[in-house]
């Protein structure tokens, strides 16, 4: 039990970090622009498959790094001659616009790599054991993957708050205008903020490509849990963020291991008739309910409590 | 007399064009296809009761298209089972029935807020439902779904809708049902209310009305006609699966009403027709046709925000006039547009060539160097070869300035229109 809790708990740690990784982003797009990117979580998928491609030519160091960087580039000229041209005709054009980006990414995606996974591997230099809990072993690459989904949360945390761009970054979320007044080039800021937003998505996925699956539904599938953090956070707040992921993270990974069902508990005191409604409530476990709690837990906060955890405006 | 005609008319027109619809394409896959745009055109027209009348930019509208179609399947193997002297086509009033059960339950809690907040609801409710379908088999049938066998139900005057072109005429009478009451809420004072709250919620509460419930009401009836739909989707296929409430199929409906344009009551049909046969035909011509689709969609976002209806509607106002100049004044513009439409038909032609041969060089490069270009085998393109590539850089890059080129032309023909409408008068 006890080896259980030890290992789900790192793991949810780590899940919880590579969602912070893309939900920081995403979060900080929306404070500026008041727009969700549909397409965040494609850039996650662009980033773990140009990992991918490029560390098959030069090797993973190189590709964790030039990875983030492309996407990221890319990422900078969606909003330059996307966004921004269609920022004039609304939000809900804004919102449809990377609604169909999204779409695109994951086509262009199917149409160079195809429907099936890839054959991104753990580089061998971190393919060992790093240590033993009880009886099982925990990979180094895991272990890379939550010191390095820390670093870089830590470097975020710096670059926002201790440095020059940082203050002008924070100074435009909140007052666009008066920035602008003093003589910094707002547009260019928010278009600097799309592409590291989207570089910090690229680079969780090019580091969880390789640990995880690399495949063109993988954008599809964590797409909407995205959308989860950032509003149960509370949109807007980087902190929010930081709590719901870890939080989503860990009720996920908990979920997965338990295998209570209602009939567990009371499965000799009723017992409903098969094939009805009844019996499939009955008898479902709570890793089954897993995917689905994400969900539930997003419905609930924007009707009980609309501003998220954290947030302090109403979506 | 004449504004009787004048007021129903369109409908009367509607009904016989419906009626004579399966003489005029006999084939087989064109019923089909009739059969699967009427659902869509009834589909794309209850979400646009919720994105272009009420401003509710819902991403879940599925959910209740796909519950009707399981409710609709059960239902008819239930009747089939039990002998209940059910038709077929009274059917869809449960589906219906469904659709605004399931609008009124998860209405009442999406509904309280408008805006961001609705979407991600909205979002949120779709990847419940769609999740929880993997969980209650008996309901939804796991991966197989739950088939219903339409013919095993009571006949109507000897009918057992076993035929295609049966089907057809159901669905072809249950989609102008629903479009024409579908139009007439929208000249309700209650369609007049969904518009104010689209404009400004706030206003709306200050003369008295509450926004909440308005968006509730739409909500629901919006629920109500897209459980017809669903319903008759899963009486069309007589089956109905999970995929039926996922989040594919909520994109396909938001796709089909913005391509058409929500602006205008007439927008979705207009979307729904075209994304069904674009669904249809483009894959004669590529495996990547979905790709095409996105990039058509991103770029009617990008240009044309008002949709295919809003470009038609721009051109209503040079309809003035004795009948002769205004041929002569939308003759001149649309000469300007064959000009521009030149360059441009080069420019998507080198960039559909690169991304095709992109596409058979990383996908299909086992296959060897020869495409058929647009699956076409008299369009074989060596992908070994530089020609091609260099040909299509060139059709790409040299037609978009061409492009560019001609727009002068353009804008100058659109003027020149404009002020000759003004001058001909009212």
């Amino acid at each position: 039990m006890a080896e259980l809790i030890i290992i789900s708990t790192l793991n949810g740690v780590l899940y919880g970090m590579l969602l912070f990784l893309m939900a920081s982003g995403l979060t900080l797009i929306f404070s500026m622009m008041g727009v969700l990117n549909f397409a965040h979580a494609s850039f996650y998928m662009l980033g773990a498959f140009l990992g991918f491609q490029i560390s098959q030519w030069a090797g993973f160091i190189p590709a964790i790094i030039l990875a983030p960087l492309i996407a990221g580039g890319l990422g900078a000229l969606v909003e330059r001659y996307g966004l921004r041209t269609v920022h004039k005709h609304g939000h809900v054009a804004e919102l449809l616009f990377t609604f169909g980006l999204a779409f695109i990414i994951e086509e262009v995606i199917q149409m160079i790599w195809g429907k099936l996974a890839m054959d991104y591997r753990v580089p061998s230099f971190l393919d060992f054991s790093a240590f033993t809990i009880y009886a099982t072993n925990y990979p180094a690459y895991k272990a890379f993957m939550l010191v390095f989904s820390i670093a870089i949360f830590i470097g975020l945390i710096f670059l926002l708050t201790r440095t020059r761009a940082g203050l002008i970054i924070q100074a435009s979320l909140t007052h666009p205008n008066m920035v602008g007044m003093l003589g910094h080039n707002v547009p260019r800021v928010f278009m600097l903020v799309f592409g590291l937003g989207t570089s910090l998505a690229a680079i969780a996925g090019a580091i969880a490509g390789a640990a995880f699956v690399t495949q063109s539904n993988m954008a599809a599938l964590l797409g909407p849990i995205l959308f989860v953090v950032v509003v149960v956070g509370g949109l807007g707040s980087l902190w929010g963020a930081f709590v719901a992921s870890l939080l989503i993270g860990l009720l996920q990974t908990f979920a997965i291991a338990s295998d209570w069902s209602l009939s567990k508990f009371f499965g000799s005191y009723l017992s409903p008739t098969r094939g009805t409604i009844l019996f499939d409530i009955w008898t479902v476990t709570i890793a089954q309910i897993g995917p689905i709690l994400p969900y539930l837990l997003l419905v609930l906060v924007l009707i009980f409590r609309p501003t998220g955890l954290f947030g302090t405006r109403d979506t | 007399m004449s504004s009787a005609v004048k007021s129903y008319g369109v409908w009367i027109l509607a009904a016989i064009l419906l009626l004579i619809l399966p003489y005029i394409f006999p084939a087989g896959a064109s019923i089909t296809t009739m059969c699967l745009i009427g659902i869509m055109v009834i589909f794309a027209l209850s979400y646009n009761m919720l994105l272009g009348q009420t401003g509710m930019l819902s991403f879940g509208h599925a959910v209740y298209y796909g519950l009707a179609a399981f409710v609709t399947s059960h239902m008819i193997n239930w009747a089939a089972k039990s002998g209940v002297p059910l038709p077929l086509p009274l059917i869809p009033v449960f589906g219906a029935a469904a659709g605004l059960f399931f609008g009124i339950v998860f209405g009442s809690v999406s509904t309280k807020r408008g805006g961001t907040a609705f979407a991600m609801i909205s979002l949120g409710l779709a990847e419940l439902v769609y999740s929880s379908s993997l969980i209650l088999r008996s309901f939804f049938g796991g991966e197989e779904g739950i088939s219903a066998d339409r013919t095993k139900l009571i006949r109507l005057f000897g009918y057992n809708f076993g035929p295609q072109i049966q089907v057809y005429y159901l669905i072809a009478f249950w989609t102008l049902l629903c479009v024409i009451l579908m139009y007439a809420i929208t000249r309700t004072p209650l369609g007049r209310m969904c518009n104010a709250v689209r404009e400004n919620p706030e206003r709306v509460e200050f003369v008295g009305y509450n926004p909440q419930f308005v968006r509730f009401i739409a909500f629901s009836l919006a629920g109500l006609f897209a459980g017809v739909a669903g319903s008759l989707a899963a009486i069309n296929i007589e089956l109905a699966q999970a995929s039926f409430v996922g989040a594919a199929q909520s994109g396909a409906v938001l796709l089909a009403a913005y391509i058409g344009g929500v602006a205008f009551f007439v927008g979705p049909v207009l979307g729904a027709i075209l994304v069904t046969l674009l669904s249809i035909k483009l894959s004669d011509f590529s495996e990547i046709w979905v790709l095409y689709f996105g990039i058509f969609f991103i770029t009617i976002i990008l240009f044309a925000p008002y949709g295919l209806s809003g470009l038609l509607m721009m051109h209503a106002q040079f309809w003035r006039g004795p009948f002769g100049s205004k041929i002569t004044r939308l003759g001149k513009l649309f000469g300007a547009y064959v000009v521009a439409l030149i360059p441009a038909l080069v420019m998507i032609f080198g960039a559909i060539l690169l991304i095709e041969m992109i596409h058979h060089v990383a996908q299909k490069g086992a296959e060897g160097a020869n495409m058929h270009f647009l699956r076409r085998n008299y369009l074989t393109v060596n992908t070994h070869t530089v020609l091609p590539w260099v040909g299509g850089v060139i059709a790409m890059i040299g037609g978009f300035f061409a492009f560019r080129f001609t727009w002068p032309t353009v804008a100058n023909a659109w003027h020149n229109a404009l002020v000759d409408a003004q001058r001909s008068g009212k």
